[in-house]
């Protein structure tokens, strides 16, 4: 399997959100804005990153019976450092995504990865499939919250782009989540199908 | 007492654990196709939730906290969920072997069911005694395993449904999980 192939198969083809249906706590809970949902996007590409690699550099030396405790100790320690950075370097967005921050590391996706992935692979296709699953995983969110923020609020990305007492306020509701992600789950089964 | 109350009418129906706080949806979707697995399941979780709630507060009151610490919380939760996993997965697959295969893989997904590091990283959030604490867990393991059910209820009656061919699966259950989240939004106003 070609390099540039583990890169784009997380975008569209295993898609993990879309596709796989992986991760979908974060991805309901915090896609209330696009901000909210970008950087989720961003923090939890980082902690995929930082985990493939370190697995897959020692994937060798970690015993095969223990190996699924050692995963979770290391994505715990990076969601630990990302925690901390987001605490300090953007409150705001740490105040939004609250619990969640300390949630990714029971994100199935990282963890998913790490087993299905990073065990069997060199260092270089982990971090391309890490940064792939990651960029996929954002694009799930930001199209996700793009949806609910626009019918929900009635802006995109803070601006308005909806006349006032149009929105819908439950969209950004916790209902909004459930049916946006079913919509478009249903929507993308049916353009696959036509393209297959 | 009147407390203790407030706690858990909030848990159980108003912020449903599932249903508004979205913690726990992988099992939600994944177990919830048959009524006999989703009981087993919230009976799992049930358990686990409550013993973890309370291992946590006191790993975070008397480790955590005196030691200054608190940086930890995460790796420190989740291996003793891990380790309670594995312990009920052993204890279950000696004394109820039929309930160990009908969970299945589930049953090891606790570990990553963000419902119970959630609940656990809440109590501490929210300050709780011990006693509270505990209560909380409860709480909202009852409410996830009352949307477990109600789902479960649903879905099995919408098996002889006619779904249009690609919302069929996944699709549908979470425009169920719309519906029925709205409808405890009508729970609202209830305190």
């Amino acid at each position: 399997m070609s390099l540039t192939n583990e890169f784009t198969k997380g975008i569209i083809r295993e898609n993990p959100l879309f596709r796989l249906v992986l991760g979908t706590c974060p991805s309901l809970a915090i896609t209330t804005s696009v901000d909210n949902g970008l950087g989720m996007g961003v923090a939890f590409t980082g902690v995929l990153l930082a985990s493939n690699i370190v697995i897959s550099a020692m994937r060798k030396i970690i015993p095969d019976s223990v190996r699924i405790p050692v995963y979770v100790v290391i994505i715990a320690a990076f969601v630990t450092m990302t925690d901390l950075l987001m605490h300090a370097f953007t409150p705001a967005l740490y105040k939004a995504l609250g619990i969640f921050i300390p949630l990714i590391v029971v994100n199935c996706i990282i963890l998913g990865r790490a087993e299905a992935f990073a065990n069997r692979n060199s260092i270089v296709p982990s971090i391309l499939d890490a940064l792939g699953m990651g960029v996929g995983f954002t694009l799930a969110l930001v199209i996700l919250s793009t949806v609910r923020e626009v019918l929900g609020a009635g802006t995109f990305y803070g601006i308005p782009v909806l006349p006032e007492n149009v929105p819908a306020i439950m969209m950004i509701l916790p209902p909004g989540g459930f049916i946006t992600l079913g919509c478009l789950l249903g929507l993308l089964n049916k353009l696959q199908k036509k393209t297959a | 007492m009147q407390e203790y109350f407030i706690i858990i009418i909030s848990a159980v129906l108003i912020n449903n654990i599932v249903l508004s706080q979205f913690l726990g949806i992988c099992p939600f979707l994944g177990v919830s196709k048959k009524l006999s697995a989703s009981l087993g399941m919230g009976a799992a979780v049930t358990f686990v939730l409550v013993l973890a709630g309370a291992i946590t507060w006191a790993v975070q009151t008397y480790i955590l906290n005196p030691f200054n610490i608190g940086y930890l919380q995460t790796v420190a939760f989740i291996l003793v969920i891990a380790a309670l996993v594995q312990f009920v997965e052993i204890v279950m697959k000696k004394y109820s072997p039929g309930l160990y295969k009908a969970l299945g893989i589930y049953l090891p997904l606790i570990t990553t069911n963000c419902a119970v590091l959630g609940v656990a990283i809440l109590n501490i959030q929210k300050e709780f005694t011990l006693g509270k604490a505990v209560v909380y867990s409860l709480s909202n393991a009852i409410g996830f395993t009352l949307a477990l059910v109600l789902m479960s209820g649903i879905r099995e009656r919408l098996e002889d449904a006619d779904i249009p061919e690609s919302m069929q699966g996944i699709p549908i259950a979470l425009v169920i999980a719309a519906l029925m989240s709205m409808s405890f939004l009508g729970f609202t106003g209830l305190i």
